[in-house]
């Protein structure tokens, strides 16, 4: 015997039909989910990613930023693959590419001729920097090994080279974002606080969001608002960028001059409290002005606050443009709840997003059975509860905390649901309870252009309410028996 | 082609070449030029050695589209096997930007009897402090339970783990006893090595240590008994060269990898004659059973007609008559319908011409198939390569034609600029920046979520897509009339 396990010799064996029925008929089944909730070690489907993925979007948001990871280089072909997948753009970001002699003797070396090089060759405006495993494992010191690294001439000594340590085993992408946002606007607005000064601007974040669509909305609101405005973090034109046969390394993303005088602003809002979090600390001791952390505007109760928010803060009425299209939404709304009324829903995704989620739906009279969140808080379940508790329509829902997509899918076949809300991820799950998946989140890896249709504000409203409604209808249609099928529904 | 006539591309000559490559470089600070000059050099068809160097370390800040060792062991070699579980061991990002992103297919019931999931220790600050091990050995013991189907798993180590110092192989050996299942113990960790090519080879010791020889096949064994190595499924490129082969009389006892069983994979040193698709995988398995067990290899080349039907016959070669008639008559039955679709296609595609950018065997397996549709490849290169990958490739590529290793996004661009290609096949990173440019691109690690590309199925649906990417209407838009 060759092996090195120990076991004997056996013959090859197939996974017989009948073990695989019998098998298949017992993972929908109630002891198998009481098996599979009493799990603590195997995580099966987890609805969220690491660390670094989402401080690769904050940087991707600043003008001429390359996103740098520093670590092994495997993990930034992770991080670009999944941005182009999901937005079917470009994606670019370098790497230290660490090997076996870092783990000896540390990433310095790499980390500055790193640097060096992708100064030369992709000319950045500034260079944004954060962590993969290895480093931090180590206990690379990326504060000194940047400051040596100005001294060595690696980059210019005022070259903008913002910092975070981003370990993928804490947290998930919602958190490096926020470490990786904190680190660029402590950096851009460093020296740039004016006492007395005033921009007269809203400061915006829209925290981890990953559809270019809503960032363009809520460009629409301030501008029908007529609220001059610094959108931080931007990455509508990063990664929705028109195509007319010129490659640019770096189409858009906040101006860093008006990023710098953000700390001088009128107000500063993000809709990602969650997100955003660690950011909004930092950033009330120090930035000028208002400051307001409050939830993704989706739905109209969400949406109203945002707009009340936003002409309270700068003394503006709600624009008649909006005051319609809320009529619109809430037309749209009403038409269509007969289609929504009473249908159940399982809900997965990040934190802010599961919020929203929730609310429109109970809204529109639907009910959001079960709510999971596959890296959530204390904060977030009581939330989510305060949500459900002010309405009829969330009387039976359970929420889950820190549960995985394979959970999800305990939960939909032993108490079966309408529809699930998520991302591409939930694609098996709908599959097995033959149930549709609305792909409201992140990622979204096997339909074009969802990440340009808003789900934010009344026009993100009617959007879901849209697909969502369709669909019903369209499962009537496909399904139903010909003496049922009608013009009309 | 013959031998004696060298292929070549008007307007390309050493010296273009050449020049092309030393102004890609100019930009470059002394020392990354230095070290990027090996890995970029015009072909020589009949060059006895490589003219690149390859398999070296990437040049930290330099954009390249190389995965790392994990995504070579869990994406290539171990993730489609489909009766198996698949830990990704260690934090939760490795595992879940893998998941489902190969298109490796599978047959089985997902989370029953196949399991294309995303299955993870996740670890934790606790985790990287007191270690894993533990939390390993729970892990096993709970994917027994909720997955009494799998007949095997793999723990496939993320960078943390060899870090940290935990020692899965002694989990795996205790697990493996108490389980009375195969635990396989996968040292891949990101960080070892340059490229995912360590992960392949690390994988394919992992096989030789821990699964071949395990399994014996049940019924007697017969002399058409054969192995397919290094076919990956990706769009279901076994599921066309499996019958295609069974076709021909031979019987395929085992598929390595792609919706693989790990059984039958274990008593894949029972049969006669492995063939090999992607020889920079699964080389070093097909080596280790030619010297243990006896059994002899042939590296084939699945794409576009001209070089199935040489692949088939180099393969009669290695049996009997019986054989040799069955192979002339799959080649009589199949290659007139090819030629139906080369006579479709090749109108529209005669002239054009093509850049690539790929891993594994296609930067050379595909060259052929494009110039069945009358296409010239003028450029090509590998992630991941080794010099015998070079040393195959040159005599596939034209004379002069630009060759590159580990390309940066820059040259890339920059020699997409001076040659102007008609349509550019490489990956998913590269995809976007090229279309922004104009120029039509079709994935070629993937199939661009098409495929299968193997055999005589694949190749209309290869000529479908060539066609569909390089005449597509929406190129002609890309300038405003203002």
């Amino acid at each position: 015997m060759s092996n090195d396990l120990g076991l004997p010799v056996k013959p090859v064996t197939e996974i017989s039909l009948e073990d695989e029925t019998r098998i298949s008929a017992w993972i929908n089944t109630e002891d198998y989910k009481l098996k599979n909730f009493a799990r603590t070690a195997l995580v099966v489907n987890p609805a969220h990613a690491c660390q670094p993925l989402g401080a690769y979007l904050a940087a991707a948001g600043f003008e001429g930023t390359l996103p740098f990871v520093h670590g092994a280089q495997g993990c930034t072909s992770y991080y670009r693959s999944t941005f182009n997948r999901h937005f079917r753009e470009p994606s670019p970001a370098v790497s230290s590419s660490m090997t076996e002699d870092g783990a000896v003797f540390g990433g310095q070396n790499n980390l500055h001729e790193g640097l060096e090089n992708a100064y030369t060759l992709y000319k950045p405006k500034m260079i944004a920097v954060f962590t993969s495993c290895m480093p931090e494992v180590i206990g690379d010191d990326l504060r000194s090994f940047i400051g040596n690294a100005r001294q060595k001439g690696c980059i210019p000594k005022d070259f903008l080279l913002p910092f975070a340590n981003t370990p993928s085993f804490s947290g998930s992408h919602v958190h490096g974002y926020d470490s990786m946002l904190m680190a660029i606007l402590q950096t851009l607005t460093e020296g740039k606080a004016v006492e007395g000064r005033c921009t007269g601007k809203l400061n915006f974040i829209a925290g981890f969001d990953a559809n270019t669509g809503n960032y363009r909305e809520y460009k629409k609101i301030f501008e029908l608002f007529d609220i001059p405005y610094t959108f931080l973090a931007d990455i509508t034109e990063t990664f929705d960028s028109p195509n007319d046969g010129t490659y640019r390394t770096y189409p858009g993303g906040t101006s860093l001059l008006e990023a710098g005088d953000s700390i001088n602003g009128k107000a500063t809002v993000t809709v990602g409290p969650f997100a955003t979090s660690k950011t909004f600390v930092w950033l009330k001791e120090q930035y000028a002005g208002e400051h307001v952390s409050m939830p993704m505007p989706m739905g109209i109760a969400k949406t109203d606050a945002f707009l009340m928010k936003l002409s309270e803060l700068f003394g503006k009425p709600v624009p008649e443009e909006l005051k319609a299209e809320r009529g619109r939404a809430v037309d749209a709304m009403t038409d269509a709840q007969q289609y929504m009324h009473g249908k159940k829903f399982a809900v997965y995704g990040d934190s802010d997003y599961l919020l929203g989620y929730v609310s429109f739906l109970l809204e529109m009279g639907a009910v959001p059975r079960h709510i999971l969140c596959s890296k959530g808080s204390k904060k977030l379940e009581r939330e989510l509860h305060a949500l459900l508790e002010a309405s009829p329509f969330g009387k039976d829902s359970q929420v889950y905390m820190n549960k995985d997509l394979w959970h999800l899918r305990s939960l939909v076949m032993t108490d079966m649901v309408d529809g699930i809300i998520g991302d591409t991820h939930g694609k098996q799950v709908a599959r097995d309870a033959k149930i549709p998946l609305f792909r409201f989140g992140f990622p979204i890896f096997d339909r074009v252009n969802l990440h340009r249709r808003p789900i934010v504000g009344y026009q993100g409203t009617i959007n879901m309410l849209t697909e969502i409604c369709n669909k019903f209808i369209d499962i009537v249609d496909e399904t139903c028996d010909n003496r049922h099928f009608e013009i009309m529904r | 082609m013959s031998a004696d006539v060298k292929k070549r591309v008007e307007g390309i000559t050493r010296e273009s070449t050449q020049a092309m490559i030393d102004k890609a470089l100019e930009i470059y600070p002394e020392k990354a030029r230095k070290k990027r000059e090996p890995h970029l050099a015009p072909n020589d068809p009949e060059a006895t050695s490589a003219c690149v160097k390859s398999n070296r370390k990437t040049i930290p800040g330099v954009m390249s589209a190389r995965g790392c060792a994990y995504a070579g062991a869990k994406g290539v070699v171990w993730g489609p096997i489909r009766d198996m579980a698949h830990i990704s061991h260690g934090p939760v990002g490795c595992g879940w930007y893998s998941w489902g992103t190969r298109r490796n297919l599978m047959s089985g019931v997902n989370g029953v009897s196949n399991f294309a999931m995303q299955m993870t220790s996740d670890f934790q600050e606790k985790d990287i402090v007191y270690g894993g091990d533990k939390k390993l050995a729970t892990l096993l013991r709970e994917t027994k339970e909720l997955f009494p189907l799998a007949k095997g798993i793999s723990v496939l180590s993320e960078c943390p783990v060899g870090l940290i110092g935990d020692d899965i192989n002694s989990v795996a050996r205790t697990m493996s006893k108490e389980l009375d299942l195969p635990v396989f113990p996968c040292n891949c960790e990101g960080f070892r090595g340059v490229s995912q090519s360590l992960g392949h080879h690390i994988s394919n010791d992992t096989i030789r240590d821990y699964v071949i020889e395990t399994r014996e096949f049940t019924e007697p064994a017969g002399p058409y008994d054969i192995a397919l190595i290094g076919d990956y499924n990706i769009g279901g490129d076994v599921w066309s060269v499996k019958p295609l082969l069974e076709e021909c009389g031979l019987n395929v006892k085992a598929s390595w990898t792609g919706d693989g069983q790990i059984e039958q994979i274990a008593a894949t040193h029972q049969v006669k004659l492995n063939v090999i698709h992607c020889y920079r995988s699964m080389n070093y398995m097909a080596r280790v059973m030619e010297e243990k067990y006896k059994i002899p290899w042939l590296e084939l080349n699945f794409f576009g007609p001209t070089k199935i039907k040489a692949s088939l016959r180099k393969l009669a070669e290695h049996f009997d008559d019986n054989i040799k008639r069955k192979v002339e008559a799959a080649i009589a039955k199949y290659d007139p319908e090819m030629q139906k679709v080369i006579a479709e296609y090749r109108p529209r595609l005669e002239g054009k011409k093509v850049m690539l950018y790929v891993g594994g065997l296609r930067p050379r397996h595909t060259v052929s198939a494009y110039e069945d549709l009358g296409m010239q490849v003028v450029g090509s290169g590998y992630e991941f390569a080794h010099n015998d990958d070079y040393e195959r490739t040159a005599p596939e590529m034209p004379e002069a034609t630009v060759i590159y290793d580990d390309v940066s996004e820059y040259e890339l661009e920059q020699f997409v600029h001076t040659l102007k290609p008609d349509l550019v096949g490489s990956g998913i990173k590269e995809k976007y920046l090229l279309q922004k440019m104009g120029i039509p691109f079709r994935q070629m690690h993937s199939w661009d979520y098409s495929g299968p590309y193997h055999g005589y199925m694949g190749f209309p649906v290869f000529a479908r897509d060539i066609d569909m990417a390089v005449n597509s209407p929406t190129w002609k838009l890309v300038k405003a009339p203002f």
